[in-house]
C-alpha cells in the first residue's frame, strides 16, 4: 500500500531524512519509534505534502500512485491522512463547516457529488458520539478552546469521516492523559480494517499498549535502523534509544 | 487644504464646471437651495479635485482616479428599470419601506413608501422646493468644504428624507436602493435622516451597478437625538468600473446608539468617508466594515470619530481582503475634545493580502485633549497563515477553497455583528460570491 524507497528530504538545505525505506501492506499497523530529532515528524510532513520540505531523492507511492507528484489536498483525496501532533486552531471556521468542506472536497475529487447536509449531519453525529465529541464542540471554531485531548479526538473524528486508506499518526499520544489515550486508541482501533493501514509515530511505548502494532521500526538520524515485532517496543522502553543514536551516527 | 485658486484645471474639473453651468437651472430647489448649490460648487472650484498632496487624500489621489466627469444620467428607460428590478431580487425577502433610485432618479414602481405611524419617508426633491432644502443640503458633521460633500450639495437632484418621531420604533427597516444601469453617467444621492428622542430605526443603503463606468456620489446625514438608536447597513456593490464616493455624517445626542456596517464589494475606486460626532454624554457607536477587492481596485475608508461629550464609547473595526494588485486605504482618527472625559475609543483596521501585488495602507490617529480616557488603535496587514492552509489542505480541501474558508473566518467577525439576519445573509452571500469568483 505505502512504499517508500531511499527517501531523502531536507529543510532549508539541512538533510533530515537520509535514505529511508518503508513498506506497509494493507491491514497492517506499523509503529515508528525513535529519539527526538530522528526525523519522525518530518517523515509525516513529507508524506502529507508540507511545502517547507524538499524531497531530494527517493520515492513514495500509495497504491502505486506517486505521492510527490500530488499537492497536499490531492494526497488526502488519494487516501492519505495525517493526524497532527499539534492540531491547529482556526477561529471563525466552525468545526462542522470544516468537516463538511473536507468530506465534500474529497468526494468531489473522486468524482462524487456533495453529501446531502442531513445525511452528513447524521454521519458526523454518529461518529462524534463514539468519540465523546459534543454538538457544542462541533459548532465552535475549529479546535478553538479545545483541550489537548479534545483536539486529538477531533483528529480521529476527521479520520473516521474521511475514511482514508493510510493513516499516519504523528505522536498522537503526546499531551494525552490515560483516559484520553484510551478514547483515542479505541477510535483508531475501530478504524482498523483489511484495506486500511496505519503508521503510528511515537516516542513512547505506551500508545502501543492500546494500539497493537504488527511491525515496529526504530528510526534514527533519518533512517529506519531496525525492524522487529511488537516486542521491540518493549525492549526500547526498557533500554532507551541510546544504542540507536550511536549506531546511526557511526 | 490648499486654498489658492488654481488656474490650471484638469479635464475633469473643467467638465464638472461645464456640467454644473448647464444643469444648474434644471436642478430642483428654491432660490436659497440654488444659492447653497452655487456656494458648494464655488468651494469645489477653489479646492479642485484633491491630489495626493492634500493630506486627507494622500493615499487616494482623486485627481488621478477621476480623469473625466461623466454626464448626469437621464431618466432610466424600461430596460434599465427591468435590470434594476433584477438587481433588487436579493432584497425581495426583506420587508422594508423601499425607495429606489435608478441612475439617481426615483422609480415608483420599484418602491414601497408605506410607513408606520410616526415614521415619515419622503423624497428630497420635494424638501428642496419647500423651504427646508438648505438644511437638507448641509454638510452634516462632515468637514465643510470636503470635495465629495460639496459636489453632492451642488449636483444632487433627489434622495430621501427620513424622519422618525420621538419614542417611535420603526416597525419596518427603511431601504434606500441606488441602482446604476447604462453605459456611463454620474449619479448623486442623499439621505437625510433625523431620529427623534428615543426613536429607533434600521436603515439599509445599497449601491448596485451593472457593467457601466459610472461616477456615484452619496451623502447620508443622520441626526440621532437623545436616547435614540440607529442601525445602518450599507452594501456597496457598484460596477467594477465605477468611481464611488460616499459620505456618512452622524451626530449623536446623549445616551444614543449608532451601529453601522459597510460592505465594500464593488467599484473601481471607492472612498467611504465616515464622520461621527458625539455631542451628548453616554452614547455609543459601533462602526464596522468589510471590503473585498481584486484586480487594480482601490478601496478607501476614511473615518473621523469626534468625542465631544462625557462617557461615550466608540468601536471601529474594518476588515479588508485584497487580491491581485488591489489596494486598500484606512485612515481612522479618534478625536477626544477637552472635557470629553471617560471616553472609551478603540479602532482596529485589518487587511489580508492574498497576493504579492496587493497593498494595504493604514493611518490610524488619536488626538486626545482630555486626561481621563481610554483610547487605542491597531492595524494589521498580513497574509494567510501557511500552517493553517496546510492543515486544511491535508484534509483534501484545495488551496483556493482553503483560502476562501479562511477569508470567511477573517471577515466573519464583523459581518456577524449585523443584527438583521436577512442582511447578514446578503452580505455573507456577496462575500462568498467574491471568494468563488477568485477560484
Amino acid at each position: 500500500m505505502l512504499s517508500i524507497k531511499n527517501l531523502r528530504a531536507s529543510i532549508e538545505d539541512k538533510p533530515i531524512l537520509r535514505g529511508l525505506d518503508l513498506e506497509v501492506k494493507p491491514g497492517e499497523v506499523h509503529a515508528i519509534m525513535g529519539p527526538n530529532g530522528s526525523g519522525k515528524s518530518t517523515l509525516s510532513y513529507v508524506l502529507a505534502g508540507k511545502d517547507d520540505y524538499e524531497v531530494t531523492e527517493g520515492s513514495a507511492t500509495l497504491d502505486g500512485q506517486d505521492l510527490f507528484a500530488l499537492g497536499a489536498d490531492e494526497r488526502a483525496a488519494a487516501g492519505l491522512f495525517l493526524a497532527f501532533q499539534y492540531p491547529l486552531e482556526i477561529p471563525g471556521v466552525a468545526t462542522m463547516t470544516f468537516l463538511k468542506a473536507a468530506v465534500n472536497a474529497q468526494r468531489r475529487a473522486r468524482g462524487e457529488g456533495d453529501l446531502p447536509t442531513p445525511q452528513f449531519m447524521k454521519l458526523v453525529r454518529e461518529k462524534a458520539d463514539g468519540l465523546g465529541i459534543s454538538t457544542d464542540m462541533l459548532k465552535r471554531g475549529l479546535n478553538v478552546g479545545f483541550s489537548g485531548g479534545e483536539k486529538k479526538r477531533n483528529e480521529i473524528l476527521q479520520m473516521a469521516l474521511l475514511e482514508p486508506k493510510l493513516c499516519v499518526l504523528d505522536e498522537t499520544d503526546s499531551g494525552l492523559d490515560i483516559d484520553a489515550l484510551k478514547v483515542v486508541s479505541e477510535g483508531v482501533n475501530a478504524l482498523r480494517a483489511q484495506n486500511r493501514a496505519f503508521v503510528v509515530i511515537t516516542h513512547y511505548q505506551r500508545l502501543l499498549d492500546h494500539i497493537t502494532p504488527d511491525v515496529v521500526h526504530v528510526m534514527a538520524k533519518g533512517r529506519i535502523v531496525r525492524t522487529g515485532g511488537p516486542e521491540l517496543a518493549h525492549e526500547l522502553e526498557a533500554r532507551g534509544y541510546a544504542d540507536y543514536v550511536g549506531e546511526a551516527a557511526a | 487644504m490648499n486654498a489658492e485658486v488654481r488656474s490650471i484645471r484638469t479635464a475633469a474639473e473643467t467638465a464638472l464646471s461645464e456640467i454644473f453651468a448647464s444643469a444648474f437651472a434644471g436642478l430642483p430647489g428654491d432660490a436659497a437651495v440654488a444659492e447653497r448649490r452655487r456656494t458648494a460648487f464655488d468651494a469645489f472650484k477653489v479646492a479642485g479635485l484633491p491630489s495626493r498632496r492634500v493630506e486627507d487624500w494622500k493615499y487616494t489621489d482623486l485627481r488621478a482616479l477621476m480623469r473625466d466627469a461623466k454626464p448626469i444620467a437621464g431618466a432610466p428607460d424600461g430596460v434599465m428599470i427591468a435590470a434594476a428590478r433584477g438587481a433588487l431580487a436579493p432584497y425581495a425577502a426583506i420587508d422594508a419601506t423601499r425607495v429606489t433610485f435608478v441612475n439617481g432618479r426615483f422609480v415608483e414602481e420599484l418602491s414601497d413608501l408605506a410607513t408606520a405611524e410616526g415614521v415619515s419617508v419622503t423624497l428630497l426633491k420635494d424638501t428642496l422646493a419647500n423651504g427646508a432644502g438648505v438644511a437638507a443640503l448641509s454638510d452634516g458633521v462632515s468637514p465643510v468644504g470636503n470635495v465629495a460633500v460639496a459636489l453632492n450639495a451642488a449636483f444632487v437632484a433627489d434622495g430621501v428624507v427620513v424622519s422618525v418621531a420621538p419614542g417611535v420604533t420603526a416597525s419596518r427597516p427603511i431601504h434606500v436602493a441606488n441602482i446604476q444601469a447604462g453605459s456611463e453617467h454620474a449619479a448623486y444621492g442623499r439621505v437625510v435622516a433625523t431620529v427623534g428622542e428615543g426613536g429607533n430605526v434600521l436603515l439599509i443603503e445599497s449601491h448596485i451597478g451593472d457593467a457601466g463606468a459610472h461616477q456615484t456620489n452619496s451623502v447620508v446625514t443622520l441626526d440621532v437625538a437623545d436616547g435614540a438608536r440607529v442601525e445602518l447597513v450599507k452594501i456597496q456593490d457598484e460596477s467594477l468600473d465605477t468611481l464611488h464616493l460616499a459620505t456618512l455624517a452622524v451626530r449623536l445626542g446623549a445616551k444614543a446608539e449608532l451601529k453601522t456596517f459597510a460592505l465594500a464589494a464593488g467599484a473601481r475606486a471607492a472612498r467611504q468617508q465616515i464622520y461621527v460626532s458625539f455631542t451628548g454624554d453616554a452614547s455609543t457607536a459601533e462602526i464596522r466594515g468589510a471590503g473585498f477587492a481584486g484586480a487594480s481596485r482601490h478601496l478607501d475608508t476614511t473615518l473621523v470619530v469626534e468625542h465631544d461629550a462625557v462617557g461615550c464609547a466608540s468601536r471601529e473595526h474594518f476588515k479588508t481582503a485584497l487580491d491581485g494588485e488591489a489596494r486598500s486605504v484606512f485612515q481612522g482618527k479618534i478625536v477626544v475634545k477637552p472635557g470629553a472625559q471617560k471616553t472609551d475609543g478603540k479602532m482596529m483596521a485589518q487587511a489580508l493580502l492574498l497576493s504579492e501585488g496587493a497593498e494595504a495602507d493604514a493611518k490610524p490617529e488619536l488626538e486626545i485633549f482630555a486626561d481621563d480616557v481610554v483610547c487605542g488603535h491597531g492595524a494589521t496587514v498580513g497574509a494567510l497563515d501557511d500552517e493553517l492552509l496546510f492543515y486544511l489542505k491535508s484534509r483534501g480541501i484545495p488551496q483556493k477553497e482553503a483560502e476562501a474558508l479562511m477569508v470567511q473566518a477573517f471577515v466573519g467577525e464583523v459581518i456577524e455583528a449585523i443584527e438583521h439576519e436577512g442582511l447578514r445573509e446578503i452580505v455573507t452571500d456577496r462575500a462568498l460570491a467574491w471568494l468563488t469568483a477568485r477560484t
